[in-house]
């Protein structure tokens, strides 16, 4: 998969209470595991939203293997899967497996095909004992496996996740962090939790909009700790 | 505690599991349009809260779940059943007070028996004729849903913002409680359309 974003400036509001969260940033990213890290407010969510097209450039131009955000949407959304932060606001169905069969809706597939996959996938995060229960009753990392099993469940070539561990523990966080790792496809990861960069191939460190490092991770690791190290 | 006062679906097997979902909302559409014109009736109102029960009693479930559905209506149930009392009498006080319970028992019992991808599945088939009226069967569906989740999740959030509340000692003021719960369902709902978008359901 190639990401290019080319000099993407997104301004939120207007007039006085205008905020710049991204500016001017021009990357090409063909790596399958991309980390994104810096403080809350540096613009890595508005990257991130940019690549499934929940955001579009207030100037610029995102580009994902030749598809454009502006116009391709629905086809990128289709190649593209999104994790939330707080899995409650993805959740939609009221059970476990109604929620991650509701991804296959409208794909046109039968019901007795429909239900294999979603056992299969309940199966591979252990909530198949879980599958008639109320989603929102379950513990935050089986929630956050569910959103992940119901994005993953449409079959999208890159998973865009934004700080899917923030809300959890740390035994939690490791779970999805070892989840994560498993995944065949494409990943973008932006986190708070370092470790789980471990075995990234890339590591982009936002600041202020910008992005001020782009390397392996230890080097980026170390690059965004000597920045906050630097902040009051 | 997360909460719940809309009954989740409750796999199993008894007859009424087994209805189709399309026949259930007709039951709940009749007994609906009976219990309004009938209400001042006072037996006919007993009779179908008796029906009712015999109802989830049939699908399996006791007493208690029941109660579980109806006790978030105690105090309307009440505030319907004195004001009837004081301005009625007895009779007409059991009839809208029973009606009452009809309907949110017999609505919940279609939730607790009917998977809701089958019951929106329903919805979006009975909406087809719609469709030349520019009317989306689909997004009529999406609605349904919609408003399904939105009860435990707008439940926790009431829990959350009274918990707050007791926090901080402002348990008398209704600001308190107003002013963070509107926020936080303007902030909540905003959250959920973006899924539904990351997750294609606008496409």
């Amino acid at each position: 998969m190639r990401i290019e974003l080319e000099r993407v400036t997104n301004t939120f509001g207007e007039g006085p209470t205008a905020r710049t969260v991204l500016r001017d940033v021009t990357l090409t990213l063909t790596e399958r595991r991309i980390g994104v890290i810096g403080h809350n407010g540096s613009g890595k969510s508005t990257f991130l939203r940019l690549l499934n097209a929940l955001v579009l450039p207030t100037s610029g131009r995102v580009r994902i293997d030749g598809l454009d955000t502006s116009r391709d949407a629905k086809e990128l959304r289709r190649r593209i899967g999104f994790l939330f932060t707080d899995p409650d606001a993805q959740i939609i169905m009221p059970t476990v497996a109604e929620d991650v069969a509701f991804g296959l809706r409208r794909s046109g597939l039968a019901r007795p095909e429909i239900d294999r996959r979603v056992r299969e996938l309940l199966v591979r995060f252990r909530l198949d004992g879980h599958a008639d229960h109320p989603a929102h009753l379950l513990s935050g990392g089986q929630k956050q496996l569910l959103a992940l099993a119901s994005v993953l469940i449409t079959e999208p070539l890159a998973l865009v996740m934004d700080e899917p561990t923030t809300l959890l523990d740390l035994r939690n966080a490791a779970m999805i962090g070892r989840v994560v790792a498993g995944l065949d496809e494409t990943v973008l990861l932006a986190t708070h939790h370092l470790d789980l960069l471990d075995g990234f191939e890339r590591v982009l460190v936002f600041h202020e909009g910008r992005v001020v490092a782009d390397a392996a991770p230890d080097v980026a690791i170390a690059a965004y700790r000597e920045l906050m190290s630097g902040e009051p | 505690m997360r909460t719940t006062a809309l009954g989740l679906f409750r796999p199993g097997d008894s007859a009424v599991h087994r209805m189709g979902a399309g026949s259930k909302l007709l039951i709940l559409l009749v007994l609906g349009v009976t219990s309004v014109l009938t209400q001042h009736w006072w037996w006919v109102s007993a009779a179908l809260v008796t029906g009712t029960l015999a109802g989830y009693r049939a699908a399996g479930f006791g007493v208690r779940v029941w109660w579980t559905q109806v006790r978030p209506l105690w105090f309307l149930l009440a505030f319907t059943a004195v004001a009837q009392l004081l301005t009625t009498g007895w009779q007409r006080a059991v009839g809208v007070s029973g009606s009452i319970v009809v309907l949110v028992s017999v609505a919940a019992l279609v939730t607790l028996t009917t998977p809701t991808a089958a019951l929106v599945d329903t919805v979006v088939r009975l909406a087809g004729p719609l469709a030349p009226l520019h009317v989306d069967p689909e997004r009529v569906g999406l609605f349904l849903m919609v408003g399904i989740r939105c009860v435990p999740l707008v439940a926790d959030l009431a829990r959350q913002v009274r918990e707050a509340q007791i926090a901080r000692r402002a348990t008398t003021s209704t600001r308190a409680f107003v002013v963070p719960m509107v926020v936080r369902s303007l902030r909540e709902a905003d959250a959920l359309g973006e899924a539904l978008v990351a997750r294609g359901v606008d496409d």
